[in-house]
């Protein structure tokens, strides 16, 4: 199964480059003024976001920074151990959502002191790999089409992301351990 | 929400920068954040750039419409309020295609896209409607069938079994998604109603 899929990821990318030009020119396209004309958006896309996540990171890397991120993880360190989440990948709960950079070198961490195929090395590989940056995605997304009441957006993220680590910590039990 | 989120950061990050005697890190942190968030928004160009041009050839061929066309019934009961032919159809099942295959890089661009057509189709151009409240709910748990990165960095650690995590967290994201979707729903419906009275 994994090999099926991992051979899909590989020759998605080329196949699509290829595939749909080749559609195209044979539905009379002119591909390449299209791909221009396209192409165009890219960059004022780009830009349109910038303020919004210099905003953001500017407020997440304070929080790091500060030291409140670490106070934060070690006040509800003593409510999860007894659940029988281990301590070490909890910060991971928390970062998972805020910073993608933040939370996958937590993750390199974890799997430089416990070992990737430790029983934290797999719950931390779980975590990262199924959920994906919430407050990044939230901010992209809205603020490359100008919204400002994002509604209840963030809050769905946030509790997805939640359900989504006690899921990997529990499917992490029932196979690994 | 997010202004409260905002400012809770600034201001926390503050207050105890000033308890632990970080003023000075946390200057430097409002730097380096800004920086950082430049730096991914050049690299996000090219990306953009590159995915938007061949995506406009799709939709010229009339590709976009064809996929559409093909996955209507699971989106348009994701998407209620989007018209059966209406292209953001395209860009939102591209965007998802791209995701489960772990493309992050084709993702992004592809979910703007549809943002921007949802934004065509939103009534307040400053307020989220609550179709691309259900595409971000979509993105945000990611619905991954290959997390390529993670094995990458499983590798480097030298694993034994670097892509073992693939089924838990193919189980853990289809968990996360679903409750994205069932938060989703609940909260469109709360809001029908809200409006209703």
């Amino acid at each position: 199964m994994y090999a099926i899929v991992t051979t899909i990821s590989i020759w998605a990318i080329p196949i699509i480059i290829v595939g749909i030009p080749l559609y195209a020119a044979y539905k009379k396209v002119p591909v390449y003024e299209s791909f221009v004309d396209g192409a165009q958006d890219g960059f004022g896309t780009a830009i349109k976001i910038i303020p919004h996540l210099v905003g953001m990171l500017v407020a997440i890397s304070c929080f790091r920074a500060s030291g409140a991120l670490d106070l934060f993880i070690e006040a509800i360190k003593p409510i999860v151990t007894p659940l029988g989440v281990p301590g070490e990948v909890l910060p991971l709960a928390i970062l998972r959502p805020i910073t993608g950079a933040g939370s996958l070198a937590y993750t390199s961490e974890l799997m430089n002191v416990f070992g990737p195929d430790s029983f934290i090395g797999r719950i931390a590989s779980t975590v990262q790999g199924s959920t994906d940056t919430t407050l990044y995605v939230l901010t992209v997304y809205f603020g490359a089409v100008g919204i400002r009441k994002t509604k209840y957006a963030l809050k769905v993220g946030l509790i997805s992301d939640f359900v989504g680590f006690v899921a990997a910590v529990t499917i992490c039990y029932l196979v690994f351990a | 929400m997010v202004n409260f989120i905002w400012l809770f950061f600034i201001v926390v990050s503050f207050i105890v920068a000033i308890l632990q005697g970080n003023i000075e890190q946390m200057t430097e942190a409002v730097f380096e954040g800004a920086k950082t968030a430049v730096t991914i928004c050049f690299g996000l160009i090219s990306v953009l750039v590159f995915w938007l041009g061949m995506m406009r050839i799709a939709e010229d061929a009339g590709l976009l419409h064809k996929l559409a066309k093909l996955l209507r019934p699971i989106v348009s009961w994701l998407f209620p309020s989007v018209p059966k032919d209406h292209p953001a159809m395209g860009y939102i099942l591209s965007n998802m295609s791209a995701n489960m295959l772990g493309l992050g890089n084709a993702a992004t661009p592809m979910g703007l896209k549809a943002m921007q057509e949802l934004q065509k189709l939103n009534q307040h151009s400053q307020t989220a409607s609550a179709a691309m409240c259900t595409l971000l709910a979509l993105n945000t748990s990611s619905i991954t069938v290959i997390p390529t990165t993670i094995i990458a960095i499983r590798m480097s650690f030298e694993s034994l079994q670097p892509a073992e995590i693939v089924g838990t967290t193919i189980i853990a994201t289809c968990i996360s998604t679903m409750t994205a979707i069932t938060v989703d729903k609940w909260y469109q419906m709360k809001e029908m109603k809200s409006v209703r009275r």
